[in-house]
């Protein structure tokens, strides 16, 4: 009767306990009854105890009592004991454990045991769980073993030794000699640990592997053995001789050929060879054949073979076995940058992929894709890609639309184009878009000016159509407010024309602003575009009103907030109605206005920046601000500007001082009546005139109006104003950037000053512009402003 | 095929052998194995057989009832790891003859003590077949004869 019939016993009884808390009480009452036997004499049965204590934690109790008991096997004489106690060793000790020193001499003694599978036990030990100071001790003996002992040992303490050089590189040096002598060795096993070995200590030192490059050649002929062999019955799997010592051959030539010629030419035909004979129609053979791919494309193959090795990835993207094609796409992915033209021939096969079943293979099909878009296939693939985002799994759709996105700023072939696949995308996913997708399309639309009608007749379809994605109600309310002429007009080249009604769009502004699915900032869109409509529609601008007041008492504060403006832009600014919300010139991908963070443009950025949107300028800025009122520049590191020559051209009825730079506007004025504006500066027929609106103790709100009597236009015109430590600065939005020729147009801002310690007011304005090509920028000291005109 | 680990365990998640080639505090092997087996048994019946866990590569393939699961590092070769999978199951099969998930678990010393003559270090120490099982046969000879009451 075998005596592990009462351990079987024991798994068939815990088995059979129908709840956890019946399977404890089973497994405590063994596990004391063990306790009780290991306290106990040798009584023959302290194996099977041990065995059933390894059962009982492999289902997850404790066991660490029986770590002394395994150290007791061990010492026996016994084979069957020191079986069980060198399995409970790798079990339940490990490195971190103390009891596992003790088995050190153990296993010393028994690596020189005169049964070999007494030498095996310990070895397999020794090289499972040994720590390093059992390694260090125990090194000499598995050094001696490698050079003199039958293949059984030799394979297993050549992979011992593999897990010391692992814990102790120092030692390696030790075990290359008798390493490099065992690759003359005729059986596999040993073949195998030696190639192992030679991998391990090649891989931790450039000296040795310096040296083992000189075994290319053996390895070489090792290989071509194997491959060109006939059927070996004790190696064969599948048709291949031996596909595991086969792979790690390959793998120990690829670290050998990395970045060494020599040693890649001598692999060249090898690698051809086995590329062309190997049978892939098992795993077997495509393991060895994916080996080769990898081997061929790290080291310095001839382009030819590399060449090849992308076709036997091709080849697998078309096998049946989802395994391979999975592998193939990560092997494409690492090349695909190294070797583009290669892998673009099966660009084909991987955008088929995408429709795959499996989760992983669509992922890798959708890396693999995006790395191969090139301005060459954009459309086709782009085409591709779209289809699969509209049938992607969930977790991948925020990947696939950043890829698309990015792809499309790059090799867009037309605005046109990039526009509609940005808004296909929005509508086909717009929920899983990163946030700047919106200011970056909206920067994209104003840039395609040619476009706009187009645009905005697409984005209103879109509209009415749904109004339940954000990112692209958001486009769309931006466009019709900006663009809402065009599209009232009705014709478009590009489109079907469409009769618009003011009436319509209203109502599709009204409905977005209302429904509870828009956001926010949603539908802080939808009341700015509708405010911008009252100057670009001609019947319907009641309507307007009523609806901006309405949300005068809107809840939502930013909500409230724009109404109240707005109201206040119809009620009290009404002159002022139609320049404020004038057509937005083309944003800059680079100014300061624009909102996705990227950096904004440069040196302005330290001065007070002004902001094209609606938005007030903190009036924490102008503390920042120079001190000094008579250094602009100190304060920040700009390069220095031709500025502080201000302009001494005669300015009208103003004489210059002869104090130099500084100008004196009102010493020639004081006498005549003060005029409503002052010209603060002129040149290039520029000219700046300035406007006290009111005037109170401790501040006063002031206009600052651009003109131009030149008759090309002045684009890009920015105003920056510095003031005295105490007085506080505030300029509002300027009404816009371009001044239109021939006087016909002007450009203001207002500017409020705060002057609560009553100094001495005075104010440094720098103007900037672009007038024909040429960039312009002065700066003008105004030192008394003009009294208000009433 | 430098292994981390090896797992096999039920379709209910129960745990039939564990094979550690790194040394890792048991806390931390509970958790492995959780992980494991919870992303093992979530996959759809028709994936592939590769997975990412942190910085290694999981390798597993359902034999039977059981699902056989081993954790590599990021270079190594997947579909190698497949035929080592594979090979274990053979070595059992001929051991047992017709090894079903009960062999394992009442013979569970067994199907360690065949991993070892198969793997050593988390690598393949023999890769003849025959020449494992015959090392397991005399292994078991061996522990016979010392299991009589008067051993040598």
């Amino acid at each position: 009767m075998s005596p592990s019939v009462r351990l079987q016993e024991m798994i068939r009884v815990i088995r059979g306990a129908r709840t956890q808390g019946e399977e404890r009480g089973v497994i405590q009452r063994e596990c004391a009854a063990i306790r009780a036997q290991f306290r106990q004499a040798d009584n023959g049965t302290r194996s099977h105890n041990l065995a059933k204590l390894l059962y009982v934690h492999m289902l997850g109790y404790p066991a660490h009592f029986g770590q002394m008991e395994c150290v007791r096997l061990i010492a026996s004489p016994r084979y069957n004991e020191k079986r069980v106690g060198y399995l409970g060793a790798m079990m339940l000790l490990d490195e971190k454990q103390d009891a596992s020193l003790l088995i050190t001499n153990s296993i010393k003694n028994d690596l020189s045991h005169s049964s070999q599978y007494v030498q095996s036990l310990a070895l397999c030990t020794l090289g499972c769980m040994g720590s390093a100071e059992m390694c260090r001790d125990l090194a000499p003996e598995i050094d001696r073993l490698l050079r003199a002992s039958n293949s059984y040992i030799k394979k297993k303490a050549a992979l011992c030794a593999v897990h010391i050089v692992r814990k102790v590189p120092e030692l390696g040096e030790l075990f290359t000699p008798a390493s490099r002598s065992l690759l003359s060795e005729k059986n596999h096993g040993v073949l195998h640990g030696a190639v192992v070995l030679i991998t391990e200590l090649c891989e931790r030192n450039p000296e040795t592997l310096e040296q083992f490059r000189k075994a290319v050649p053996e390895l070489v002929q090792i290989m071509k053995g194997l491959v060109m062999s006939g059927y070996s019955p004790e190696h064969n799997v599948a048709g291949i001789s031996d596909p595991f010592l086969q792979v790690r051959i390959l793998r120990l030539l690829r670290i050998l050929g990395r970045n060494n010629e020599t040693a890649s030419d001598a692999v060249n035909d090898l690698l051809a060879q086995v590329a062309t004979n190997t049978d892939s129609s098992k795993t077997a053979g495509s393991a060895v054949l994916y080996e080769t791919v990898l081997t061929v494309m790290d080291i310095k193959s001839e382009s030819g073979l590399r060449v090849l090795a992308v076709n036997i990835l091709g080849r697998f993207l078309l096998n049946n076995d989802r395994n391979i094609r999975y592998i193939s796409m990560t092997s494409l992915q690492k090349i695909v940058q190294t070797d583009h033209n290669a892998v673009q021939r099966h660009r084909g096969t991987i955008v088929d992929c995408l429709k795959d079943q499996d989760a992983s293979v669509k992922r890798r099909a959708l890396e693999l894709s995006l790395a191969l878009v090139s301005a060459v296939n954009i459309r086709s693939l782009m085409k591709e890609l779209l289809l699969f985002l509209s049938s992607c799994p969930p977790e991948l759709r925020a990947h696939t639309t950043s890829g698309i996105f990015n792809a499309a700023e790059r090799y867009a072939p037309s605005q046109r184009w990039h526009i509609d696949t940005i808004l296909h995308v929005l509508t086909t996913a717009g929920g899983d878009v990163r946030d700047e997708t919106v200011p970056n399309l909206i920067q994209l639309i104003t840039t395609a000016t040619e476009l706009h009608c187009y645009t905005v007749h697409k984005l209103y379809r879109a509209l009415i159509a749904d109004i339940s994605v954000q990112s692209l109600v958001q486009v769309a309310c931006w466009c019709i407010g900006e663009y809402g002429d065009l599209l009232l007009r009705g014709e478009c080249e590009e489109t079907e024309p469409v009769q618009v009604a003011e009436d319509d769009v209203l109502d599709a502004l009204e409905t977005v602003l209302q429904s509870h699915m828009s956001s926010p900032a949603t539908r802080g869109f939808a009341l700015t575009a509708t405010m911008k409509l009252s100057t670009r529609i001609t019947h319907n601008v009641d309507r307007i009103r009523s609806i901006v007041s309405i949300y005068g008492s809107c809840i939502d504060v930013e909500l409230q907030q724009r109404a109240v403006e707005y109201n206040a832009l119809f009620k009290k600014y009404d002159h002022m109605r139609a320049a404020v919300l004038e057509r937005m010139p083309v944003i800059d991908k680079s100014s300061p206005g624009h909102t996705n963070g990227e950096s904004a443009g440069g040196s302005i950025k330290e001065m007070e920046p002004t902001k094209r949107t609606q938005e007030v300028v903190l009036p924490q800025e102008p503390a920042n601000q120079v001190c000094d009122l008579l250094d602009l520049l100190g304060g920040s590191g700009e390069p220095p500007q031709p500025s502080p020559a201000l302009s001494t051209t005669a300015l009208g009825p103003v004489s210059s001082t002869a104090g130099g730079d500084l100008l004196d506007l009102l010493g020639g004025l004081d006498v005549t009546p003060v005029p409503p504006s002052v010209i603060v500066y002129e040149k290039n027929g520029v000219t700046l005139k300035l406007q006290t609106d009111r005037q109170t103790d401790t501040g006063m709100t002031i206009t600052l109006t651009a003109t131009n009597s030149t008759d090309r236009e002045i684009t890009s015109l920015t105003l920056q104003a510095a003031v005295p430590k105490s007085v506080q600065l505030q300029m509002k939005a300027p009404s816009g950037d371009v001044i239109p020729a021939h006087g016909l147009g002007q450009v203001t801002q207002t500017v409020l000053l705060n002057n609560p310690n009553k100094v001495s007011l005075k104010m440094r304005v720098r103007v900037c512009y672009t007038s024909q090509d040429f960039v312009c920028q002065d700066t003008v000291q105004i030192d008394s402003f003009p009294s208000p005109a009433w | 095929m430098t292994m981390h680990f090896l797992l096999l365990f039920s379709r209910q998640g129960k745990l039939r052998l564990q094979k550690w080639f790194t040394p890792i505090p048991e806390r931390e092997k509970k958790k492995i194995v959780r992980d494991m087996t919870t992303m093992v048994l979530g996959r759809k019946p028709r994936s592939c057989n590769f997975l990412h866990w942190k910085d290694l590569k999981i390798v597993y393939k359902k034999y039977a009832s059981l699902y056989f699961c081993c954790g590599l590092d990021a270079e190594e070769n997947e579909l190698l790891a497949l035929e080592v999978l594979h090979r274990y199951v053979e070595l059992l099969d001929k051991y047992f003859g017709n090894v079903c998930e009960l062999d394992i678990i009442f013979n569970f010393e067994k199907a360690y003590f065949i991993l070892d003559e198969f793997l050593l270090g988390g690598e393949v120490q023999e890769t003849s077949k025959q020449v494992v099982s015959r090392s397991i046969e005399a292994s078991d000879m061996l522990q016979e004869v010392s299991e009589r009451p008067r051993s040598r």
